[in-house]
C-alpha cells in the first residue's frame, strides 16, 4: 500500500508518478492565512523572523525523538512504568516539549500488537515523531486500518500470529498514541544510544517492526 | 457521575451535523470503559468558538468482532475517545 500508484499514466523516467503541480488558484482558506497573517505583522503582533522560527522548530522534530523515549524506556524500568502511566510527563522529563498535548503510550509485548490510526483526520505525535508519513493521512489507511488492521499490517510485512491480540487505536479527541515496540532479541549489551538506531517511525506507529541488531 | 473503568457502555446513534469527533462506525456499538481521560472542553463546540463545557473524556475498548461482524479476528479490539455525551448511560 505505502507504494502503490494508481496512475500509470503519468510516470516519471524512474518509474514514479509526477506530482500534480500546485499553481491553481489559492483557496479561500490559503488566502485567509496569508491575510491574517500579513495583519499581524503589520501590527506587531508577530514577526517574519518568529513565524520562521516557529516552522523550523516544526521541522526540526523527528522520529528520532521518539526513538529516544522507547530506548530509555528499554532501558529503565521506573522510567518505562511513568511512561505508560503518564506519556506526557515522562516526555517532558526527557526534554521534549509536549505542548497541550496528552500522550498515551502503548506497549507492544510477547502477545499483544497495538497499532496507531486517526479516522477523523491525521492526530499523530508530532512532537516524538514530526510530521506524519503521507500515507498515514489518507483515506485508504485512516479506513483499512480499523476494518481491516491484519490485512493492512501484512502490506507492510507485518503478520501477526492468529493467536496475538491487535488493539488498535484511533485518536478521535485529545490522546495523541505512540507504540513502545517490544526490544529486540540479542540487544541485551547495546546502550540506549545504540538501541534508538533500531527504532523506526513505522515501528512507534505500530506499522513495522523494530530493526534487528 | 465518572463511570469507572470496566463500566460496560453503549455509543448513542445520534448523527448531529459539524464537527463532531464519535466516528461513524462506532455509533450504536458497545464497549468497556479502559480508563478516564479527565476532564476536557468539548471540541465540537470548540471548533466553532462558541463557549465550551467541560466534559468527562473516556477511552472505550471495542471488540472488532462486535464492530465487523466479518472480522478476521474477532478478539482483537478497537479503543477510541468518546466523550461523556456519547455515552448512552440508559442502555441495558
Amino acid at each position: 500500500m505505502p507504494h502503490d500508484h494508481h496512475d500509470h499514466d503519468h510516470l516519471s523516467p524512474s518509474g514514479h508518478p509526477y506530482r500534480k503541480d500546485n499553481d491553481g488558484q489559492l483557496t479561500y482558506w490559503q488566502t485567509m492565512e496569508i491575510a491574517i497573517r500579513e495583519l499581524m505583522v503589520e501590527k506587531g503582533e508577530l514577526t517574519p523572523a518568529q513565524i520562521q522560527a516557529q516552522i523550523d522548530a516544526m521541522d526540526a522534530r523527528s522520529p528520532a525523538n521518539g526513538a529516544a523515549v522507547v530506548a530509555r524506556a528499554w532501558t529503565d524500568p521506573e522510567f518505562k512504568q511513568r511512561l505508560l502511566e503518564n506519556g506526557s510527563d515522562a516526555a517532558r522529563e526527557m526534554g521534549f516539549d509536549i505542548g497541550p498535548m496528552h500522550l498515551v503510550a502503548v506497549e507492544n509485548t510477547s502477545d499483544t500488537h497495538n497499532l496507531i490510526v486517526c479516522t477523523l483526520c491525521s492526530c499523530y505525535p508530532r512532537n516524538l515523531l514530526g510530521l506524519p508519513p503521507d500515507w498515514y493521512k489518507t483515506r485508504e489507511y485512516r479506513s483499512r486500518a480499523v476494518r481491516e488492521p491484519r490485512a493492512v499490517l501484512r502490506e507492510f510485512g507485518v503478520e501477526l500470529p492468529a493467536d496475538m491480540t491487535l488493539r488498535v487505536h484511533d485518536s478521535t479527541a485529545d490522546m495523541r498514541y505512540i507504540v513502545l515496540p517490544a526490544r529486540p532479541e540479542g540487544t541485551e549489551n547495546l546502550t540506549a544510544e545504540d538501541l534508538a538506531k533500531l527504532v523506526t517511525r513505522d515501528s512507534m506507529i505500530g506499522t513495522g517492526l523494530p530493526k534487528a541488531p | 457521575m465518572t463511570l469507572s473503568p470496566g463500566t460496560k457502555v453503549r455509543i448513542k446513534t445520534m448523527a448531529p451535523l459539524g464537527h463532531i469527533r464519535t466516528p461513524h462506525y462506532l455509533r450504536g456499538k458497545t464497549g468497556v470503559v479502559e480508563r478516564v481521560l479527565g476532564p476536557f472542553k468539548n471540541p465540537e463546540q470548540l471548533a466553532y468558538m462558541v463557549p465550551a463545557p467541560t466534559r468527562t473524556l473516556y477511552r472505550v475498548r471495542f471488540e472488532m468482532g462486535h464492530i465487523w461482524p466479518d472480522a478476521e479476528a474477532p478478539q482483537d479490539t478497537l479503543d477510541a475517545e468518546i466523550y461523556e455525551h456519547w455515552i448512552d448511560q440508559d442502555a441495558p
